[in-house]
């Protein structure tokens, strides 16, 4: 039996309501809802691995041997990013990682791709991750309805939580929702044609197939997790489907917005939250086609309720503290540049170097008197002994703020710079700079977390690292 | 006595520029301003200077003062070791000297700031590290100096239970009287009285530091002629001696979990082997004035502790007791500090000794502390926790 042994959601902390954009721009607010917002230093690719590493909670990272990435808002257009994750993550380098990209079928894509690899034995769990930032100009419709978000599964064949029954595909030519690989904006063509001609044409038909072939009518399925452009088209379908509200609603749209790539996971992950052993689901993927996927849920479901999925994250959120900030973080104004000198520029080879120590987030420990410390040394920092030392990863690990300050004169987007100097669980102290923090709550003693973020931009190259953030 | 320099050598000539915005001087400029008054103080001509050390921050080889100063022929060292490169070079210059090897030596520091285009000190680059990690990988988080040293304000207050208000008032009593002190210097950057709710209430730049917490960054140079002890009253009468050069580096307790942040190792260790070297026992009663680097006033209450010129978590009574004060049991910074003079990196450390050599010879004008026996001068380089940390002790007197 193949399946999903494992999910794990992310939703950034922030969230702008509909209404801030309409009030911005005049315009009328595309429903009561809001919309996520993923912070200055997110993308894509982060907020993968924060799904990621909620979803591995409880597995050991050795245990995954391929990293399957998938999003239409790649970091590069030329480079694997999914090497970056699997680093990230601490997988082994025999680890089979692959980019899926350039459609938002991606992230089913790369989950059947995963389920095509565990069912030929060439691989045994596979997590599959896919996330999303995409851009909207402002003012338009898209920039109500976009939200950031990931979502990540474990494809494998043993404790099974959800076994994948069967998946149908059919593509499909059309011009309707689609970015240039030169721009930065998402394009829509009229809508009633995408309708027409597409949407609501080839998902009854993808999920009439599937439903005959296993012989299921729509009453038989628990929950069908539909994407759609818009809450309106999603639950227009639902009904077309013959489906009750029940089946198909969700709260990922109303709540985040369209997460594009990420969307058919979140809803799967919606659905498995909530589901219980027995039940049948339905995955529906729109673009360009359609991918649809059935499941039925196992006994060992009950073995994920204590996963991080979307009801964690959609109830972990702070508002945004402007419509301005929104646009600060997404890069659509261009703010004043610090009085500060420019950062060093990044080397590939130091990059390189240290990946295990900063991409892994890895220091020592001594092996001739335990002590642990960061970054990883040669001499020990307690007893100096030379080279006696294994490495420890520290990503995981526990932590609480000895000491702090809040910067105003940094670099920094979303200022004040807060950093702190943190102690780990099992020793040691290191510096980090603080995200998705509210200056106010920062204290002395308190726990905080590291989260993998994008630190800056520089000679072309993106540059990840840790960084520490309240307790989510 | 071997292994001390006490008594050995002495400045016979100093010279200091105007510390401030000097748009109109460059380095060079300033360079021979401060380095022809040190030459007209000690009575000799650039051709009977033997060896120099040069100190900046940034600059390529010994150059940086022959081009200016036309030394030609002769060996020049540049040195740096950050906020403390100005008396590393007088300690290299002063060794020199005491080895025997050279008999007038010319130690100038000196840094152009201002024409960087913003306030704050910009580190030359090092590939292979000089901060917290590998510079090249990025990873090094996003702070700025005052922040490094905010981060020992937020411990200190926590862990000696100040409150905010209380601990920021003592921090701007610290800025309180440097600018009171800075207003009687003419080369000072800032002369200008403050009060110490102004302080207090300042914009903050790194909570809890605000404005005027923050010392002043400026341009400027300053130098000093060295010979041995034997010869320095063949020069000038009220030569000052060299009692302590101590220098103080640590690197571990950044990475280390029983490292404070109320405290600074680096400026203990340093104090406990000057006050040998000088043969101080006392040093709250015996040491007579001091400079100390008060890159930040919390900086500067840390000294008061390492130093052991207060005890442990009680520099608050004798900073609010105007202990420290140009009329207090011990004057710290009567020139201004690095608050007021301003702080050109590589001349901070002979600005400090210019300080010292002027109130030993009476010439301090308003400023003048009567009868000091000893002076102390340290400089902070780097960040706590691991930095560099130079403590001189000087005198006007031999023995």
């Amino acid at each position: 039996m193949v399946g999903i042994t494992s999910y794990g959601a992310y939703i950034p902390l922030y969230r702008l309501p509909l209404m801030e954009i309409a009030k911005a721009w005049n315009v009328p607010p595309r429903g009561k809802g809001e919309r996520s917002v993923a912070n200055f230093d997110e993308d894509s690719l982060s907020m993968s691995v924060e799904a990621s590493i909620n979803c591995l909670e409880g597995i050991k990272r050795s245990t995954i041997d391929g990293f399957y990435f998938a999003t239409t808002t790649s970091p590069y257009a030329e480079k694997m990013v999914s090497t970056i994750g699997a680093t990230a993550l601490d997988f082994a380098p025999s680890t089979r990682t692959l980019d899926f990209t350039n459609s938002l079928r991606s992230g089913t894509g790369a989950l059947i791709a995963a389920v095509d690899a565990v069912k030929a034995g060439s691989l045994t769990n596979v997590l599959v991750a896919a996330g999303d930032t995409r851009l909207a100009q402002t003012q338009g419709e898209l920039e109500q309805t976009f939200g950031d978000g990931a979502g990540a599964v474990v494809i494998g064949d043993m404790d099974v939580a959800a076994e994948i029954v069967d998946i149908v595909s059919i593509s499909d030519e059309i011009i309707d929702v689609w970015r240039p690989s030169s721009e930065s904006y998402v394009k829509a063509w009229e809508d009633r044609f995408a309708f027409t001609v597409g949407y609501s044409k080839l998902i009854p038909q993808v999920a009439g197939m599937l439903l005959e072939k296993n012989s299921l009518t729509p009453q038989d399925l628990a929950r069908v997790a539909i994407t759609g452009p818009t809450i309106r088209r999603q639950q227009g379908m639902g009904k077309a489907l013959g489906l009750s509200s029940k089946q198909y609603e969700d709260s990922i749209l109303p709540n985040t917005g369209n997460t594009g790539t990420a969307l058919p996971l979140m809803m799967l992950i919606e659905a498995l939250e909530t589901s219980n052993p027995g039940d049948n689901i339905m995955v529906l993927s729109y673009s360009n086609g359609c991918d649809a996927i059935l499941l039925k849920v196992t006994e060992n479901i009950k073995k994920l309720k204590s996963k991080i999925g979307i009801k964690h994250q959609l109830e972990s959120k702070k508002q945004i503290p402007s419509y301005q900030k929104y646009l600060t973080f997404k890069g659509l104004v261009p703010v004043a540049p610090a009085a500060r000198p420019d950062r060093n520029p990044v080397a590939a080879v130091t990059l390189w170097r240290h990946r295990k120590e900063y991409l892994s987030l890895y220091g020592s420990r001594c092996t001739e008197c335990d002590t642990q410390q960061f970054p990883a040394q040669k001499v020990c920092v307690k007893c100096h002994a030379n080279d006696q030392r294994e490495m420890v990863r520290l990503s995981d690990k526990k932590l609480s703020i000895f000491t702090y300050t809040q910067d105003n004169l940094a670099i920094c987007t979303d200022p004040p710079a807060v950093v702190g100097v943190v102690e780990f669980d099992g020793g040691g102290r290191a510096a980090f700079d603080m995200t998705d923090r509210d200056p106010g709550e920062v204290k002395v003693g308190m726990n905080v977390e590291f989260t993998f973020r994008k630190l800056f931009f520089n000679r072309g190259i993106h540059n990840y690292y840790w960084k520490i953030r309240p307790l989510r | 006595m071997g292994g001390s320099i006490k008594d050995r050598v002495a400045i016979i000539g100093m010279g200091c520029t105007k510390f401030g915005e000097r748009w109109n001087a460059s380095a060079e400029d300033m360079i021979v301003e401060a380095a022809y008054e040190a030459y007209q103080d000690a009575g000799i001509d650039p051709k009977d200077i033997d060896a120099a050390w040069v100190g900046t921050l940034w600059g390529l080889t010994g150059m940086t003062a022959a081009k200016p100063l036309k030394l030609n022929y002769i060996p020049i060292t540049r040195v740096e070791n950050g906020c403390a490169t100005g008396s590393e070079a007088v300690r290299n210059a002063a060794y020199s000297v005491a080895a025997g090897i050279n008999d007038i030596v010319l130690a100038v520091g000196f840094e152009k700031l201002k024409d960087q285009g913003y306030s704050g000190l910009d580190l030359p680059f090092t590939a292979s590290g000089g901060g917290l990690s590998d510079d090249a990988a990025g990873v090094a988080p996003t702070t700025t100096a005052p922040a490094m040293f905010a981060v020992m304000a937020t411990k200190y207050f926590e862990r000696y239970g100040l409150s905010p208000e209380e601990g920021k008032r003592m921090l701007a009593r610290i800025s309180y009287k440097s600018h009171k002190n800075g207003v009687l210097n003419p080369k000072a950057h800032f002369q200008r009285e403050i009060s110490i709710e102004q302080a207090m209430n300042a914009p903050i730049i790194s909570w809890p530091l605000g404005l005027f917490d923050c010392c002043g960054v400026s341009d400027g140079a300053a130098a000093a002629i060295i010979v041995s002890a034997e010869k320095a009253k063949e020069f000038r009468k009220d030569p000052m001696y060299l009692k302590a050069l101590q220098i103080s580096i640590g690197g571990e307790n950044r990475l280390r979990d029983d490292y404070d942040y109320t405290h600074v190792e680096e400026i203990y260790q340093s104090g406990i082997a000057a006050y040998r070297e000088a043969e101080v026992t006392r040093p709250r009663e015996e040491i007579g004035m001091a400079e100390v680097h008060d890159c930040f006033s919390i900086t500067e209450a840390v000294f008061m502790e390492d130093l052991q010129f207060s005890p442990r978590g009680k520099v608050r009574e004798d900073i609010e007791n105007g202990f420290f004060d140009l009329d207090g049991g011990l004057p710290v910074q009567p020139d201004g500090g690095l608050k007021c003079f301003g702080h050109p990196i590589g001349a901070s450390g002979i600005r400090m000794l210019y300080e010292m050599y002027k109130q030993f010879q009476g010439k301090a004008g308003k400023r003048q502390i009567s009868n000091p026996k000893l002076g102390l001068t340290s400089n902070l380089g780097g960040e706590p926790p691991g930095c560099c940390i130079s403590t001189f002790i000087v005198g006007g007197k031999l023995g």
